[in-house]
């Protein structure tokens, strides 16, 4: 608590309030007019935020029921939004669990032993971080193409492809979970390999109860950003059915035929859960952002 | 540091413990398994003509043996799963692209010159001098079909003369009864008719309703001349065109003249410089770069994006960072209430997925119907055309990409700024010293230093902004004059994207050469922020 203050502090003090609301109110806007709009009846913007028309014809249909409107006619769900809500979650949760997996062992190794090209290795690492997948699309493409031909769950338009292609992008992770173990003491493992543990067992009964907190961020982070993932997905998946959500939900607003109700119940339901759980877990997600310098 | 067995190389002795025996060679398995699969697919890539990859997965294999076989590489065995991942699906595909922008690769010179060459070999054309007119008679049996000679020989020309000797002088065929029900591609023998058969032809009508049936079918004359529909009512013999000879070249029969392949531009060529496509991937140098540099209707609109790249990037660091670090300065401040809620509110941008809040900002944004204009034409009369106009359109960009970055600025900036020691504000205060002074003499000096290698981060991160472009504005509206797929609002990325994946050309070589300046550059960043960030390994 500072000793000196100024007299003028009850002033300051609501001037800071009052320009804080004004600043959320206007950042918040847009997430509470798609709310409002998922909402409202029909697809055009117009009326106040509280909708006057309220109608769950949007919800219904983002849910894939078919609406039956009160003059009668059946509206069928335009896209399947939980089929690619739900391959995106699947995608999400193998890619993220392969990713765990890779760079708690790599950050082990990194963390604990001496060995030959470590330094350089961990540098490349960084540097190859920052180089866009966007740019080698051609090259991905061509990869998966080719492999597709002899490995068939590994071709363009599946979903194998997608999440090999996520497994690029672990230097983040590794220098995440590296940090955590280091900051673990060593003395520990140490005492179990003098009572006869071998390396894998101070490494699986010793270190890794100890870094679960580390493990779940990772994991969340992995997940977040497999969920949000656009370009590779784009070039990678063609048919309908198969597309992930951050694909197939731009095809509501389409140039000529903007669903802009249908949208907004959509976006509602996918962002929803992904929003909540960040902000569930926003202060391990942060660090681990904060911490790798790179934006998700 | 301590370290473990492994990396000092010691020896390890056969496990106590059967189980981690078992698991042992369970995992030795694991590994020959996986080599053998890698070595199946060297090979599968090396007999379709694959060197490139064969070569790759070669070496992933090579590598998944030496580590895992070698004692002394223990501890590269914990880091290899990841090491390759990034091999295969990052660095690889980096050299790839290098290797494409020496080429032209492209959707015209896509498949390989044995490739092309059997596609043409495969084509055929009609021998317009002996069509036949045809006429379908149902019966009882099924349906026959009637041919009779149309064309007249004119008696030029080698493969007429062939055609002709082929017929023997036949002007009418028939075919047996047969179903026009039957799948493709089928072979029907026909004989010389001595005259119309029996009853009434079939309709055009009906003619017409068994159409794709009669496309797949093939007449086959005695002396083994094949005769392919050429029309509603026309079938007509169907000739190899093109004639392999021994140099190489490729005759053309129907067109009479020599096709040449040119291994400087991938393409058969003409005498006359005719390129018949498709062409094959060839090595073309620095051409593709040349044409950056110095075709004006690329240059043009590349400078203009080259710009718009640097400055938008540039601009969204400084957005977001002035608005983050003011906040930050704000919820820092000891004397505020209810500073949790105000952080957790603030980040709600950064906890929307961007894909859905980008989409939210272009709905907003239409310029018909987007409740922005909607609020403006209310309160002021106008109705901007954000997505026409480049300047509207460019600053669109920026609000949105603002709105989406400034928490973390704020999460970083409020990180740096608790991490200043309290007294020094305490002194500033009884010195005498106003929040300007706190600012520009404690905090600002304070965590620029840390903040600089991410503002670096952050500016590579927006310098390669594609999901933003693509979402919102798909890079329109677009440059006048470019021979390229150019906006006004594309970021180097997205142009790289456009060109590969959305020109009718696919010029996957230009793209290349783009992509890898831009690698060129990031390198650049990633150095000096390593520098900068004096990572300790």
């Amino acid at each position: 608590m500072a000793m000196v203050q100024p007299r003028t502090l009850r002033w300051r003090k609501l001037a800071a309030h009052l320009s804080l609301c004004g600043f959320l109110v206007l950042i918040l806007f847009p997430l509470l007019l798609v709310i409002s709009i998922s909402f409202r009846e029909g697809n055009f913007a117009s009326g106040s935020l509280i909708p006057e028309n309220f109608s769950l014809e949007h919800w219904s249909l983002a849910l894939g029921i078919p609406w039956e409107r009160a003059d009668g006619s059946v509206v069928q769900p335009p896209f399947p939004v939980l089929l690619w809500l739900w391959n995106s979650i699947k995608v999400a949760l193998v890619s993220s669990l392969l990713i765990v997996l890779l760079s708690t062992t790599s950050a082990y190794a990194f963390a604990r032993m001496r060995f030959a090209g470590k330094g350089p290795i961990l540098k490349g690492m960084l540097i190859f971080q920052m180089f866009p997948a966007v740019l080698s699309l051609v090259a991905l493409y061509a990869l998966f193409d080719r492999l597709g031909q002899f490995v068939g769950w590994l071709g363009i338009n599946t979903h194998g492809a997608l999440i090999v292609a996520s497994l690029g992008a672990v230097a983040l992770h590794i220098w995440t979970i590296k940090g955590y173990f280091e900051s673990i003491d060593g003395s520990l493992e140490e005492a179990a390999m003098v009572d006869g543990a071998s390396t894998w067992q101070a490494f699986r009964y010793i270190l890794l109860p100890l870094s679960r907190p580390i493990l779940m961020v990772v994991f969340i982070l992995a997940f977040v950003m497999s969920i949000m993932e656009y370009p590779m997905a784009s070039v990678l998946l063609v048919d309908e059915h198969k597309l992930t959500l951050a694909v197939g939900a731009q095809q509501y607003l389409a140039d000529h035929n903007q669903r802009w109700g249908n949208f907004a119940a959509a976006a509602v339901l996918s962002g929803l859960p992904i929003t909540v759980a960040f902000l569930v877990c926003q202060r391990w997600i942060i660090g681990g952002l904060t911490a790798g310098g790179v934006k998700g | 540091m301590y370290t473990t067995n492994a990396s000092r190389g010691l020896p390890r002795h056969r496990s106590r413990y059967p189980a981690e025996r078992y698991t042992r060679w369970a995992l030795r398995g694991l590994v020959a398994v996986l080599v053998l699969a890698l070595l199946w697919l060297v090979l599968a890539f090396h007999l379709h003509g694959q060197p490139i990859f064969a070569l790759l997965f070669l070496v992933l294999g090579a590598a998944l043996g030496i580590v895992f076989t070698r004692r002394r590489l223990m501890s590269h065995r914990y880091i290899f799963p990841a090491v390759a991942g990034m091999a295969l699906f990052v660095i690889f595909p980096l050299l790839y692209t290098i290797g494409i922008s020496f080429s032209n690769y492209s959707s015209s010179n896509l498949l390989s010159e044995e490739r092309v060459r059997a596609q043409l070999l495969s084509r055929t054309y009609q021998e317009e001098s002996a069509t036949f007119g045809f006429q379908l008679y149902s019966s009882d049996e099924g349906v026959r079909l009637y041919l009779e000679r149309e064309g007249a020989p004119t008696g030029a020309g080698e493969r007429e003369a062939e055609v002709e000797e082929a017929l023997e002088g036949v002007s009418r065929f028939t075919t047996g009864p047969m179903s026009l029900a039957q799948g493709e591609g089928r072979h029907v023998s026909i004989q010389p008719a001595p005259g119309e058969p029996a009853g009434e032809p079939m309709s055009l009508r009906e003619v017409i309703a068994s159409r794709a049936a009669l496309q797949n079918l093939v007449l086959v004359t005695p002396e083994g001349l094949e005769l392919r529909m050429a029309g509603l009512r026309h079938f007509a013999p169907m000739l190899d065109r093109f004639e392999a000879r021994d140099d190489g070249s490729l005759y053309d029969r129907r067109d009479d003249r020599l096709l040449i392949a040119d291994r400087e531009t991938g393409f058969f060529v003409t005498d006359e410089g005719e390129r018949i496509t498709p062409g094959w991937p060839v090595a073309v140098g620095l051409d593709n770069y040349a044409r950056i540099f110095l075709d004006p209707d690329i240059r043009g609109p590349f400078v203009q994006i080259f710009v718009w790249t640097f400055a938008f990037a540039g601009l969204t660091v400084l957005f977001t960072l002035m608005v983050g670090f003011v906040l930050a300065s704000l919820l820092q401040w000891d004397q505020l209430r209810g500073k949790a809620l105000y952080r957790t509110l603030l980040i709600l941008p950064y906890a929307v997925p961007a894909f859905i809040s980008i989409l939210i900002f272009k709905g907003m944004f239409n310029q018909h119907f987007g409740e922005i204009n909607l609020i403006l034409d209310a309160l002021f009369g106008i109705r901007p055309d954000w997505f026409t106009d480049p300047w509207l359109a460019r600053t669109m960009l920026l609000i949105v990409n603002t709105w989406l970055g400034y928490p973390y600025m704020l999460l970083l900036c409020m990180g740096l700024i608790q991490s200043i020691p309290r007294d020094l504000y305490e002194a500033s205060a009884v010195d005498g010293g106003g929040p300007l002074t706190n600012l520009f003499r404690i905090t600002l000096p304070l965590i620029i230093k840390p903040l600089t290698p991410l503002l670096i981060a952050c500016f590579a991160f927006n310098f390669n902004n594609f999901v933003l472009i693509a979402l919102l504005t798909g890079g329109n509206p677009d440059i006048l004059g470019a021979s390229t797929p150019a906006g006004t609002t594309d970021l180097l990325v997205s142009y790289t994207y456009r060109i590969a994946f959305q020109d009718a050309g696919q010029n996957f070589g230009l793209a290349a050469a783009i992509a890898t300046l831009i690698f060129v550059l990031v390198a650049g960043l990633a150095l000096l922020n390593l520098r900068l960030a004096k990572v300790r390994v």
